[in-house]
């Protein structure tokens, strides 16, 4: 069994509310966090290795040290739930089921940094969530964790829940600090970065749900402790959601030490491909990042397995690699079209783009008609080329990673997939009756000696 | 004596000046001017927030600064990214910059209807010089280009979004110029449109400017749609006493005809400043209803700068360049734009025309 940590009491009837959060433990690491200097807080994020559960994987610690402090200028603190990426619904659950493990992080990381204001930003879908949320915030207040003069620290606190008006866009943390503002949800061009001028000018430190809720572990077992869970510089827990054609759908909590082929076949995680299919290729980090073959998927280039860690994922860079991302664990098995699966993740990004910035405004329209084409069999061959240079035109130009994370899977079916591309463009008639299925995608790869 | 400022030293396409602190790195590029300096599309020095969307600006950071000498890892916005000491910067000396520069103006392209012929801006438009610097001469698109219908904004200003780059700027002229926000943008996206939300006027003394900072055709001032090309018009400077405005244009006349009046630009493109030193922008009643020239003092002719199609014809305060050609390439070797026999349909080096004995037929142009 892997070590559970955030959602050790994820199961217990009534968690959700107050009492029973309280009687299993809850809220002790907000009197601890009382007893310590906020400056000491952070050094112990810093300890744990914590990195942003958001996607991009940043060490959290060393964020929160960035935080400018000017003397007479408010700081904020701002929870990213506005959770969007296609394949990921782990902080859904988490606020779902466990609300008040949220808030308690948010009461420790307020203290760490000097928010007096925090904000939860929510995706707009999540309307039901919006209310658990309240109502955990509702009953912290009343109990004296939120509100003036906390615990007699003299430290007061207060948290807001903004519900967005559902745009993918608004998880880039200045796209929402935007959008927190009451302003059209357009990134802003960096420098000045957050950490310096954020929300209605002042420093901000923007934090993913689940980054926030695992400083409560950490606060309760120690930075050290927390450390030692996990391999190398990936320490910790993770939570994956996994979808797809799996037997176990689900969201579930890892310790970075097992191998992506223990997390896909074992019965307690995904419980293997459904229906008896075979693994074709999957997406091991929400549907930004890399797509990855089967052969790839569970060995690396070099021959070594793959597990589910930062580094471990991103082995072999975009080559042959992909990476953790957010953790949205989307497996495809033999039967799936990897070219109508591309094409929809280009619609995604092309009904997505803010539209500010060039090339991600005209790149992922154009993608999307390309791949529309190749799809319904009007395709040519040089229009696999022409994907491919205008992916490379957009990756790295644009203002925000949207940019990046519309190329990304473009990129990486083209160079994974070519000849399941190649076959539709060829056999236009025969491409609109059947899939190209395994084909060789599993085959065991020749290792370099 | 106040003690001496501090200037930074930056290196652009193997060019040293001094710059003052906080200065852009396009700034600084336009300080030496020349081909050095990056194109921009969407930056306006005269508006606040402006620049950072079009990304035809982009350039590369080969050394950060003397303390911190790492390259920067992507291509940065020039007219968005200060110097800082010792910055190293290559513009059209890395290829990497080209290349990026071609895709966006690509990118720009691919939905621009590209009615030059028709478009009143055609002439003293920023998008057609780029894409004549940067552009093919092919379209790899074979989509429906996206499409608008034309909307009226008020009876002086059309806004034809079809041919629309989405710069912003005259989003953020009628933020600062005007005291009440009338029109923004709609949907999100390529399907994203400048709009004034329900069909509405825009109704104010200074909102005429939203002309002149538009980069390409997209607003138009109605009082001049097709009444002459530019280049057969010759732009005068002129002032008036204006109790609104600066009241310093230019005049665009052909023999004693006004035919429009916009506000003096300087070689950017961009609005000057008046001579009072006071922002150049000028009102509604100088730009659409002074067409006259009894109501104007005129100054003399314009400068044009003589690679400009509107100095054709007129070449006003042109001397022959004395300096020979390596003087004025400083030591680069010459850009070449493009080829001319792989473009022309008709200039083929292998087809020998003076070999035939008849008037030359379009068919004699197909042979391989």
């Amino acid at each position: 069994m892997g070590r559970k940590v955030l959602l050790e009491h994820a199961k217990i009837e009534g968690i959700r509310y107050y009492d029973t959060y309280r009687k299993h433990g809850g809220y002790t690491a907000v009197e601890k966090a009382f007893k310590m200097a906020p400056n000491d807080i952070v050094e112990e994020v810093k300890k744990s290795g914590l990195r942003g559960r958001g996607g991009a994987g940043f060490p959290t610690g060393m964020k929160w040290s960035f935080l400018a402090k000017p003397e007479g200028v408010p700081r904020y603190l701002v929870c990213n739930a506005d959770e969007s990426e296609p394949g990921t619904f782990k902080d859904r659950y988490l606020m779902e089921f466990l609300p008040h493990l949220l808030i308690e992080g948010l009461i420790v990381a307020s203290y760490a940094l000097g928010s007096n204001r925090t904000y939860i930003y929510i995706r707009g879908e999540y309307a039901w969530i919006v209310d658990i949320l309240e109502q955990a915030i509702d009953e912290a207040n009343a109990n004296g964790w939120l509100g003036k003069n906390i615990l007699g620290s003299g430290f007061d606190c207060q948290i807001y829940v903004q519900r967005g008006a559902g745009a993918y866009i608004c998880g880039e943390e200045t796209a929402l600090i935007e959008s927190l503002e009451g302003k059209r949800g357009n990134p802003r061009i960096k420098p000045p970065f957050p950490a310096v001028k954020g929300l209605w000018d002042c420093p901000t430190v923007v934090n993913n749900v689940e980054t926030l809720a695992a400083v409560v572990p950490i606060l309760n077992m120690g930075g050290e402790e927390y450390a030692k869970i996990g391999i190398g510089r990936s320490t910790g827990t993770k939570l994956i959601s996994a979808c797809g054609n799996i037997n176990k759908p689900g969201v579930y909590e890892i310790d970075m030490t097992i191998s992506v082929e223990e997390f896909l076949y074992s019965d307690e995680y995904c419980g293997g491909i459904a229906n008896g299919k075979k693994l074709k290729a999957c997406i091991p980090g929400g549907s930004s990042v890399p797509i990855l073959p089967a052969n790839l998927l569970l060995k690396t280039a070099k021959g070594e397995t793959r597990m589910m860690t930062y580094e471990s994922l991103s082995d072999g860079g975009f080559a042959t690699g992909s990476m953790m991302g957010s953790g949205g664990f989307i497996v495809l098995d033999e039967d799936q079209c990897v070219v109508h699966h591309t094409l929809t993740l280009a619609r995604f990004y092309r009904h997505e783009s803010c539209g500010q910035c060039s090339p991600c405004r005209e790149g992922t329209g154009w993608m999307e008609k390309i791949l529309k084409n190749i799809e319904y069999g009007k395709g040519k061959t040089s229009d696999i080329d022409l994907l491919w240079d205008i992916q490379r035109k957009i990756e790295g130009n644009t203002i925000c990673p949207l940019g990046d994370a519309a190329a990304w899977p473009v990129a990486a079916a083209i160079r994974h997939f070519r000849d399941e591309f190649e076959w539709h463009v060829q056999n236009p008639e025969e491409s609109q009756r059947r899939n190209f299925g395994l084909a060789h995608y599993a085959d065991p790869l020749a290792v370099n000696a | 004596m106040a003690e001496e400022k501090k200037l930074f030293k930056v290196t652009i396409d193997n060019i040293t000046i001094d710059v003052e602190p906080g200065t852009s790195i396009l700034n600084a590029a336009r300080t030496i001017g020349g081909d050095v300096t990056p194109p921009a599309m969407c930056y306006y020095s005269k508006l606040q927030g402006s620049g950072g969307k079009c990304r035809t600006c982009l350039v590369e950071v080969a050394a950060g600064s003397t303390a911190d000498p790492r390259p920067m890892p992507k291509l940065v916005a020039s007219c968005r990214t200060n110097v800082m000491d010792g910055m190293v910067v290559k513009n059209i000396t890395s290829e990497k910059v080209i290349d990026a520069r071609n895709g966006v103006v690509e990118f720009l392209l691919i939905n621009h209807p590209l009615d030059c012929p028709i478009c009143d801006q055609a002439g003293e438009c920023h998008l057609q010089d780029l894409s004549y610097e940067h552009g093919k001469e092919g379209t790899r698109y074979e989509f429906k280009r996206r499409s608008f219908d034309k909307v009226d904004l008020g009876d002086k200003i059309q806004l034809h979004m079809t041919r629309c780059i989405l710069c912003y700027r005259c989003v953020f002229t009628a933020d600062q110029l005007t005291a009440k926000r009338e029109h923004g943008i709609l949907d999100r996206g390529d399907h994203a449109q400048i709009a004034t939300m329900i069909q509405k006027n825009l109704q104010n003394d200074f909102i005429g400017n939203v002309i002149d900072v538009c980069p390409v055709g997209a607003l138009t001032d109605k009082t001049f749609r097709f009444k002459n090309r530019v280049w057969f018009t010759k732009p005068v400077d002129a002032h008036r006493n204006c109790n609104k405005c600066c009241g310093e244009v230019q005049l665009w006349m052909r023999g004693e005809e006004v035919f429009r009046v916009t506000a003096r630009k300087d070689e950017w493109g961009e609005i000057k400043d008046s001579t009072q030193g006071k922002p150049g922008w000028i009102c509604n009643d100088c730009r659409f209803d002074k067409k006259e020239t009894s109501d104007w003092v005129i100054e003399g002719p314009t400068k044009i700068d003589r690679h400009s199609v509107i100095s054709q014809g007129h070449y006003v305060g042109v001397t022959k360049p004395t300096e020979t050609f390596n003087a004025v390439h400083n030591g680069r070797s010459p850009k070449l734009l493009m080829d001319i026999h792989d473009v022309s349909e008709v200039n083929k080096q292998h087809i020998e025309l003076s070999a035939l004995n008849r008037p030359a037929h379009s068919t004699d142009f197909d042979k391989k």
